[in-house]
């Protein structure tokens, strides 16, 4: 994928937190919850970014939406040949950056206004931006419902959050995301608050929807069996890094920094007859206050040497195949 | 054969509120050995925290037991007093909770909390040796003893989880309840106390009922597997069997429809519909609106819960066999 193509290219992306600040006091550290991030999301694509929690997966998410300020770096994104910085967002900008970009959060209970009817929730963005009037929005609105399988859409238009289910819920939460024809959807963590059962078709809802509508997604999840299904690349993040990169296949298949290797040994499969290799990692994942200039995952990685530990966070390198690693020792 | 410690019979909880009766445990019956770890699983509102409360008879005030036994040791908890099932909560059997932050004293160090359990239950010790159990315990869970006088907020989520752990053994009860002890916690860690958990179950010859939403954890526990669906036992069977021949529809349908990293990428499967609302349970099968399978009589009367062979438990007219 040329730079050119990328509808997102995100260069040097960081995102510091201030500790101990104060009226009149500069703060004395800070969390530098995402450090220095490159990547790029070719149209059409779905990339999923996994990690613990802690890693900045999160945080990337919102910098991307801008729900929060970007310390440094840049976003570039391309929508009908118009290229945006999203860290240097203008004013004129934004609403266009609005309508292209939308995002779909973990908790379908907290992210619905519950005062708010089903129709007005999805209609939002439609009068937000303009767009019809109140006769096109309500037959928009029922034809996203439909879309969504909440049909027939006249039961549920004037019905409020309360009266829905979890699943319900999350369904109506993707159709205000995409009622605006938006090109990237950031989703994070849609599916963990919700029942296996019901996680599967709002899975697979998204991924239909987002191959017919042409949508972009970033996929933010802790769960690498969802990530799995759900996106063409992955991006495996710890304290404020991609530690690796690749296809979905061929980083599960073929982990090659320590750190991924020892999230997959750990993940529970559901197969008793399956046997588990160990977990070679020690620990918890720390806070990145104010890391000092090494391997980010030297204290607890099992191939730990000097190289580690004298030089500054290992950069992504291509081991072949488009498959990226940020490890001095693979 | 080890000799079985507890005996469910058809037990019945209903919890009554302002819209009506809800009955989320409903006709349930199993058995559980000696150093025996079975896992409940199913999916949230389908009645698994609630059996795991009955059995130590730890009931909100709107839950009452319509019916059955629950016998430990040849007791059958159902009549007793609140007084007389004093002594065997934590004594004989001891509960783990998913919120470990919410099942320790913020304001107290750990080890004095373990202190007093031990004081509460058994009495007997002085200081010193409290002391020197608390810190037996630290050890057999993996924390450092060191810890013991640190505060709660001092400890991470899976410190904490292992604090909990430490409580539940303190007085070495014959068995110990998880409700989903791991949930909050990130997979690494989780891993490393799920197999500290199933080390300690071994060494201690314990029995452990882990009750959780995530079959893929539950297979990692357990030694035989019981799945719910809207306050039914559906399918009760060893862990082999519930994987590789379920019987039951549901349990079909959960299993593929939970993604694995491991192995070939398969198809997930949707199960289309919702749970059902316990204030009016459908009629017949729970689960015949959901079910590919449901015929006429599913919709109108309730299959037992049979040995469809070698131990394999399953409650449905038309039981599968698919081997996975």
């Amino acid at each position: 994928m040329t730079s050119s193509e990328a509808l997102v290219r995100v260069e040097g992306l960081r995102k510091l937190f201030p500790l101990n600040a104060g009226f009149l006091r500069a703060p004395t550290s800070f969390i530098h919850a995402v450090d220095g991030l490159d990547f790029a999301i070719a149209p059409g694509e779905s990339l999923g970014l996994v990690g613990e929690s802690g890693s900045g997966k999160t945080t990337t998410g919102k910098l991307l939406v801008r729900l929060l300020d970007i310390t440094a770096g840049h976003v570039f994104m391309q929508f009908d040949g118009q290229v945006l910085d999203v860290a240097r967002l203008q004013r004129s900008d934004s609403k266009t950056f609005r309508r292209k970009v939308q995002m779909i959060f973990q908790d379908p209970y907290e992210s619905l206004n519950p005062r708010r009817t089903i129709f007005d929730t999805i209609a939002e963005p439609l009068q937000v931006q303009n767009i019809g009037n109140v006769l096109d929005q309500q037959e928009r609105v029922a034809e996203l419902l439909n879309l969504v399988g909440l049909s027939p859409p006249s039961t549920y238009l004037f019905r409020f959050p309360h009266e829905l289910s979890g699943g319900q819920r999350q369904r109506v939460a993707i159709a205000r995301a995409l009622v605006i024809n938006p090109a990237f959807v950031i989703a994070d963590e849609p599916t963990s608050m919700l029942d296996v059962s019901i996680r599967t078709s709002i899975m697979q809802l998204m991924q239909n929807l987002g191959t017919q509508l042409g949508v972009t997604y970033l996929y933010i999840t802790h769960d690498l069996a969802v990530a799995r299904y759900m996106s063409t690349r992955l991006a495996v993040m710890y304290l404020g890094k991609i530690v690796e990169m690749g296809a979905t296949e061929e980083v599960l298949q073929r982990p090659q920094h320590p750190y991924t290797k020892a999230l997959l040994s750990a993940v529970p499969v559901p197969d008793p007859r399956w046997t588990r290799t160990p977990v070679e990692i020690k620990g918890g994942i720390s806070k990145p206050i104010d890391p000092v200039p090494r391997c980010r995952f030297y204290d607890r990685c099992p191939l730990a040497a000097k190289v580690c530990e004298d030089n500054d966070h290992p950069p992504l390198e291509d081991k072949g195949s488009e498959h990226y690693v940020a490890c001095y020792r693979v | 054969m080890s000799e079985t410690i507890l005996r469910v019979e058809n037990l019945t909880m209903h919890y009554t509120t302002r819209a009506g009766i809800v009955s989320a445990v409903d006709d349930v019956s199993f058995t559980l050995d000696e150093g025996e770890s079975l896992g409940l699983v199913g999916e949230s509102g389908c009645g698994k925290t609630s059996v795991a409360n009955s059995l130590l008879k730890l009931l909100a005030d709107n839950a009452v037991i319509k019916g059955g036994q629950i016998r430990f040791k040849g007791t059958d908890f159902v009549p007793l007093s609140e007084e007389e099932m004093r002594p065997y909560r934590w004594r004989n059997i001891s509960m783990v909770f998913q919120a470990a932050m919410n099942s320790l004293n913020p304001v107290y160090r750990v080890g004095d909390q373990i202190i007093e359990a031990l004081e509460t239950h058994l009495g007997l010790y002085s200081h010193a040796q409290a002391r020197q159990r608390v810190t037996e315990l630290f050890t057999m869970v993996g924390l450092d003893p060191a810890l013991m006088d640190q505060y709660p907020h001092e400890y991470s989520g899976g410190m904490r989880q292992r604090a909990v752990i430490a409580m539940a053994l303190s007085c070495n009860p014959d068995l110990v309840i998880a409700d989903e002890p791991t949930t909050a916690l990130d997979v690494i860690v989780q891993d490393a106390l799920l197999r500290q958990l199933k080390t300690l179950q071994e060494m201690i010859g314990m029995s452990m009922i882990y009750i959780s939403h995530d079959i893929a954890v539950i297979a990692e526990v357990s030694d035989r597997i019981g799945v719910m669906y809207a306050g039914k036992l559906v399918e009760l069977a060893s862990a082999d069997e519930i994987f590789h021949h379920p019987v039951h529809p549901y349990t079909v349908a959960l299993m593929s429809a939970f993604p694995s990293v491991t192995g070939p990428k398969r198809e997930l499967q949707t199960l289309a519909g919702e749970p059902p609302n316990l204030l009016y349970p459908p009629s017949g099968c729970r689960f015949h609106p959901r079910c590919p399978f449901a015929t006429e009589i599913c919709r109108q009367q309730e299959p037992e819960f049979k040995d469809h062979g070698g131990g394999h438990y399953a409650a449905c007219w038309h039981p599968q066999e698919v081997t996975v």
